[in-house]
Order: C-alpha cells, then structure tokens, then sequence
C-alpha cells in the first residue's frame, strides 16, 4: 500500500505540533522516522493511525483520500500502529485481548480462536499461549501479541512507536527479523518512530527526519550515523573524550551480598567502588542486577552477605538511613517513585528541606526557580510534575539531589530521553563525579553503558559474571557475556 | 436435614435476594468504569417508588417498572455527571445518597405503615418436591427467581459474551477500548442505567416482598452493604452472590439461634458479626497470606487457584474519561 501525507498540520493550543508535513512510504520498505523528544513524531502518527485528527492536510492510501474517525476505522482502511506501552488489556487473557473489537456472535468461541491465534502465531514466528493473562507476559510479548491483532485485522502499514524499549534482545532479534519478512514476503509497508539512531540504520531502508514540527530532511540507509544526527538537531552534539582518573577510597563495597525477590536470589556478590568512579550494570532484564542496584539503596533488605558505605558495615540499612550518609536512589520510574504527581515543583522543593511545621511558600519557589535556571528546566515552579515531559522531569529530580551526594544509584537514568537531555544528564552526572561522588547505574543500552562506565558488570542469570574495565571491551563482546557467553 | 435449618436456608435465600440484584445491578455499572455511589439512597427512594404504585394501581409489575426507573434516573444523573459534566462519580454518587435518604423520608410521610399488595409464593411444580433443594430453591417466589437466573446471567453476559468483554475493557482500559471500536461512553451510559435500574427493582424487592410496607429509612444501610459487597466478591456477580448469602446467613443464624441463649443486650455486638467474618475473608483471599499459601502449592495448581482468588477492581473505574 503506497500512504501519502500531504500538508498535515496539527496544534495543541499554542504550540504547533506538526507544520504542513509532506511525506510517502511506499509498499515493501522499512522507513524510520527519527526525531528529538518533542518533535512531533508521535503526533503525526497519532494522526495516520486514526487516533487523533490533524487540523488540516489529507492522508491518501493508493491514491484514495481516507477520513479516519477513530483507530478501528484506520485499521479497517489498513493502517495499524504498536504503540510503545501497548494498548492491551493487563487483567484479559491473551484470547480475549485478541477477540475485543471482533466481529461475531454473541459467545467467544474459545476453541476455535484459540486454535486461530496460535495459527497467527505460529506464520509469523511468536509463540502464543492463548490462556494466559496479559499483565503476567512481558513488554516484548504483549507487543508481539498486538503485532498479530493488527495483522490479523488487515493491517497493510504498521507504525511501530519506539518498539525496542524495555524489551529483551533475543525479543528485539525476533521482531526485527518479523519486521524484515512481514516488508519483504508480505509487501508491508512499515514506519518505525525511533531516536535509536543503530536500530534504524540496522532495519530501515530510509529514514524521514522530523525538527520542531518540520521535515527537516531524509535519507538513504544506512548513512553515516553523522548525517542523520546533523537533521535531527541541526547541529553536533560535542561529547569531549572525559579523562577517567584513579579511583578515590570505596563508597561501596559488597562482601558476599545476596539479594532475594520472589522470582530470583541472587549469587553472593563482591563488589567495590571508589569515589570518583562511573559503574556500569549491563545485563537482561531480571538478572539480578536490578535487586542489587536497590538494596544499595536500603529499598531491599540483604539475604545474606555485608555492606559497606564508605568503610562502615551496614546492618539493615534502610532507605531514610542510607539518604542521610549521602546515598541517592533516581529510579527508573520517574512519576511513579522519583516525583509526587499532582504537587508543584516549589512543593518539591519544600518537600526536600522539611523546617518546621510551616511551608516557607517564597523560600521554595525560590529554590525551585533556582533549580529551573540552574538545570534548564523548561517550567515554572508552579508547574504540576506531571506537566513535564520525560526529560524535564529527569533535570528536575537531578535538581532535588543535594549537592553532598556520596553514591548515587541510577536505574535507566537515560530511558526515553533524546541525545541532548541525555548527554546534558550524563554531563551532571559526571560534576557529581569530579566532586567525588561514586555513581552505580544500570541501563539497557551497551552504548551507554560502555561509553559511560568506567567498569562493568556483568549480570547473567542473578550472578556477577565478570568485572571488567570500560575501555577493554566492545558492544560485540558485552552482548556476547550478557547473553551468558563465557 | 432438621426441617428448622431448612426452613432457616429458605427465608436467608429470600432475605437475600434484593441484595443479590443490587449487587449485579452495581457490578454490571463498575465494570465498564460507572461507581454508583447513590445505592443507598436509591434503594430507599426505589423502595417507596415501588410500594406507592403497587399501592395505587394494585398492580405489583406497575410498582417494579415504577421502582426500576427511579433506580435508573438516579443512575443517570450519576453518569451524566461524571461524563458530560466531568464531575466526580463519587460526589455526586454521595450528594444522591443523602438526597435520597431524605427525600424518601418527605415523599414517604403519607404511606407510612400502610397495608399494601405484596408478591405471592410461586412454587414450581415437581421441582419443589425434590428432597431439601425442593424447598429450599423452589417454593419461593419470583423475586427470588429472577435473583438467581440473574446471577446466571450476568456472570455469564460478562465473562463468556463478546459484548462483556467490551464492558469489561471500558472499566479496564477505555483508551484501549476506544482503539478497539468500542463507544466507551454509549456504553457506560447503558450500563449504569441498567445496573441503575437493577438497583430499583432490588428496592421494589424490600417494599413488595422481603420486608413489606413503607416506614422511613426502610432499606437505610443496605445500600452500603451492598457497595461493599461488589468489593468483596471481587467484581464478579457470582462471588457477589455467595457473599450475599454468607452475609445474610451470618446474621440470620446469629440471630435466631444464638440470640435465644444469650438475650437482647447481645444484639449489638451479634451484628457486627458478619462485617468481621467478610473483613476475615477479604484479607484471606486477597493479601500476603493467600500469596504465601499459593506459593506452597505444586506450579500446575497456583495458576488456578490464582485467577480464582484474584479480585482487583477495574483498572479505570471511577476515572474521568479523556477524548481520545
């Protein structure tokens, strides 16, 4: 199916999201669509998949202007589109999440669908388990079930929103190499929203880029990764080559430590770091890095083992104790455990500096406006946290972090930022450094964690695999030892 | 059996059964995303609805058509509110129970201890002759009938029906439902309406049948149990039932057997005994315990013994609903 865009235009108030963007996907080929946070990917989406209407311009599929009023409409003309949390239904089995929206008779015919679904499945290469309920399968495996629902109701282009976060490997493999045969053997066109500049040069075979609302330019892939930087902000982010120096005395060191969850207990683990130095976590999901990471930051408690901060055992630390030695915890979710949603970033503030019984109203707006200058917020200190997007919320909380930090402990610091934001956090991150701070974060992108780290550690299967120094390994070598290669 | 205790089991099934359809009126409307907080009150406005115009018109159906409609206009104005007008469900809900409560009481002043009609014994042939069920399911009348066959249906238009799983998602997740196909709104429109009216009837069911006539405050507080009863069963209209029914038993054995031995100043502390047994139960089935407990069972038996007890409330129920 050849899909046109001509002139869409789109604004929410005062901000114009998309301005007269022109664009063609023809039938057959993978094309990226690469953007900075903000630069209006999501919205022009939104607008072909049916979800929202552009407030002018025309869609056209083979030539055939279309009107959608809501998704299924889309779906029906053929568009289709994974949104990046899917939209599914977490308490319905896998089965009914797949017959809602159907056509038929009053009664599910359970069996039949059943033998159906795993039919689908089975064509495209994902195993389906028709009785298993939504909220207990992974991100990839919802995805790959929302993937077959689109096809199966007649999907001939598929978006894909940023399909590859929080998602494992081994399940990133297996949707790509579907994505190549469903564009290749099924003559599918595809559109993957992206700011992972490796995977769109590895899947896409052209990529469009978006700038404040404007097609800022395209190309043929793959390119060098330069060009396709250059479109998406106009200019080259400079990263200066940091010097990495001697490690100070440790801040942290396990002996023998043990984490327990419900799921996992991992191996005994010795580990140190020293003031000054940047250590990196790699691994899947679930390996057990995760649990360590926490209780570092007293939010677990220690099945076995010995911490140490600074040279001091630690019985039973707890989190408000191990905050007062100077240990700080940025989690991955930043609305649901870093900020308060519904309270105002002055409220924050005044959350931070608890004196007394009064809220000094003026003191923390002025704290806070500080903190909005100082860590270029784009907000007001009466702004409501959830007002902000993804990037503005991570400057903030690095605000909140008082400057005497000792370890901080970041999960995903980086997640679902654009370059800038990241380098821009990566750049504080590294003050607290040079100031002597020892920084413990884990991500899920060798990238970062290889361009970042001092050391690393591997993570495979709840047990410590390997420490090795940041400069003597590469992206090949590390997916090799996190997958569990000796 | 000792004909007492069946006798016992007949009236807790008859007592039970204007709690059983307010129950599936109220699961109906949470779980496509309506929080009917008015029950209270509507039971009581519903219950007067019902007996003046069975009074009048000597026309029992009269009095429950005139009883489902006041359940259902309440129900109406709840989700007009919370979606035309973006109010909270649960104020408006509120402010209707009160309304409710003392508008009956006005309404109501004339028609206090009143002989009115009542629903007659309907005892269906052969059926009631079966040793023990006989008497207990099939010599009542057909206010307990429609109780059953409702919990029947509802459990089943729910969970096994393709128009239940369109209700299910817009209580659950009605972005998703609306990418779907599903008109969320249409939809929850009709289901509060219907639960409403269900509610009606439930209150028709008090004043016509289980504790017949009209004085104020007739039906005060079983709205609240009611609402707490959706909880404790989980959202489903079968475990509501089954909740009716050891509520109602409880309180039913309690009182006739125990509060012969122990006398009246007793009562008091004897009525609170269901609300800890159901408190008991809700921290059984719901909590660390069961979780524990679960996870000493062989692999093959947690998962489903795990959907069984699991019982979380519908994702989206009670939230304002975005234009998508």
């Amino acid at each position: 199916m050849r899909v046109e865009l001509e002139k869409i235009s789109k604004s929410f108030g005062p901000v114009q999201a998309n301005r007269a963007i022109s664009l063609a996907f023809e039938p057959g080929l993978i094309y990226g669509l690469l953007g900075e946070n903000g630069a209006g990917k999501s919205t022009l989406m939104k607008i072909l998949s049916g979800y929202q209407p552009a407030d002018s311009g025309r869609i056209l599929l083979d030539g055939a202007p279309q009107r959608f009023r809501s998704p299924l409409d889309a779906l029906a003309a053929g568009v289709g589109m994974l949104y990046q949390d899917p939209l599914d239904l977490p308490p319905f089995t896998v089965l009914e999440n797949y017959l809602l929206g159907r056509r038929g008779g009053l009664a599910i015919p359970r069996r039949r669908a059943a033998g159906e679904l795993r039919e689908l499945g089975a064509r495209y290469g994902f195993e389906v388990h028709p009785h298993e309920r939504i909220e207990d399968l992974s991100l990839g495996e919802r995805q790959q079930l929302e993937l077959l629902r689109l096809l199966s109701g007649g999907a001939r282009l598929l978006i894909l929103d940023e399909p590859t976060t929080g998602i494992s490997a081994a399940q990133k493999e297996l949707l790509f190499n579907s994505l190549r045969s469903l564009a290749r053997d099924e003559g599918k066109t595809l559109i993957l929203v992206s700011h992972k500049l490796d995977e769109v040069q590895e899947l896409c075979n052209r990529a469009y880029v978006l700038r404040k609302g404007e097609l800022a330019g395209e190309a043929e892939l793959p390119c060098p990764n330069k060009r396709l930087v250059g479109l998406m902000f106009g200019q080259l982010p400079s990263r200066p080559a940091r010097p990495r120096p001697e490690a100070g005395p440790p801040r942290l060191e396990l002996r023998g430590a043990a984490v327990r969850s419900p799921r996992l207990r991992t191996q005994p683990t010795d580990l140190q770091v020293g003031a000054g130095e940047v250590l990196g976590l790699a691994g899947l999901e679930g390996s057990g890095q995760e649990l360590l990471l926490r209780a570092c930051a007293g939010l677990l408690p220690l099945a076995a083992g010995e911490l140490y901060l600074s040279g001091v055992p630690q019985r039973r630390l707890d989190y408000l104790t191990a905050r007062q030695l100077g240990v700080h915890y940025l989690a991955a979710g930043r609305l649901e455990e870093g900020l308060v949603s519904g309270m105002t970033l002055s409220e924050h503030m005044a959350l931070v500096n608890p004196n007394g019984l009064f809220v000094d109203r003026a003191a923390s707006k002025a704290q806070a406006a500080e903190r909005i200058r100082q860590y270029q917020v784009v907000a007001r200190p009466r702004s409501r946290v959830e007002e902000l997007s993804g990037g503005n919320q991570q400057r903030f909380l690095f605000g909140l972090l008082p400057p005497d930090a000792q370890l901080i402990l970041a999960e995903h610091p980086t997640r679902g930022l654009d370059l800038r934001s990241s380098d821009w956090i990566w750049g504080q991150l590294d003050e607290r450094r040079k100031q002597g701070a020892a920084i413990v974060f884990l991500s899920a992108e060798l990238d970062e964690i290889l361009e970042r780290s001092d050391r690393i550690a591997v993570f495979f299967a709840g047990r410590l695999s390997r420490v090795l120094p940041a400069g003597e390994t590469s992206v090949d070598e590390l997916g090799h030892l996190i997958g569990g290669g000796a | 059996m000792d004909a007492n205790w069946i006798a016992i089991a007949a009236s807790v099934l008859l007592q039970s059964s204007p709690l059983i359809i307010a129950v599936c009126g109220e699961t109906l409307s949470e779980r496509a995303g309506v929080v009917n907080l008015s029950l209270d009150g509507s039971l009581l406005l519903s219950a007067l609805a019902g007996f003046v115009a069975a009074y009048f018109s000597s026309s029992l159906l009269l009095g429950f058509l005139a009883a489902a409609g006041v359940g259902a206009l309440m129900a109406l104005i709840v989700a007009f509110g919370s979606l035309a007008l973006r109010q909270s469900q649960v104020a408006v809900g509120f402010v209707l129970t009160l309304l409710g409560d003392s508008l009956s009481a006005f309404l109501g002043q004339n028609f206090t201890r009143l002989p009115g009609p009542w629903v007659q014994r309907l005892p269906i042939p052969l059926l009631k002759d079966i040793p023990v069920l006989g008497p207990i399911f099939f010599n009542q009348d057909l206010v307990v009938y429609f109780s059953l066959v409702l919990v029947a249906v509802t459990t089943w238009w729910i969970f096994h029906t393709r128009p239940g799983l369109e209700l299910r998602s817009a209580g659950e997740r009605p972005e998703a439902a609306f990418a779907r196909g599903v008109a969320v709104r249409r939809l929850r429109y009709w289901y509060a309406v219907l639960g409403g009216a269900l509610v009606g009837i439930a209150g028709a069911a008090y004043s016509l049948d289980v504790k017949i006539g009209w004085a104020e405050g007739h039906t005060r507080g079983l709205g609240w149990i009611a609402l707490a009863i959706v909880i404790f069963g989980g959202w489903s209209p079968l475990r509501g039932a089954l909740g009716v029914l050891l509520f109602v038993a409880t309180r039913s054995v309690i009182s006739v057997v125990l509060q012969r031995s122990l006398g009246e100043s007793s009562v008091v502390i004897l009525n609170a005994l269901p609300w800890l047994l159901m408190l008991g139960v809700l921290v059984v089935v719901g909590g660390r315990f069961s979780e524990q407990v679960l996870s000493r069972l062989p692999a093959a038996l947690q998962r489903p013994f795990r959907g069984l007890l699991r019982a979380a409330p519908p994702a989206a129920l009670g939230a304002e609903l975005k234009e998508g």
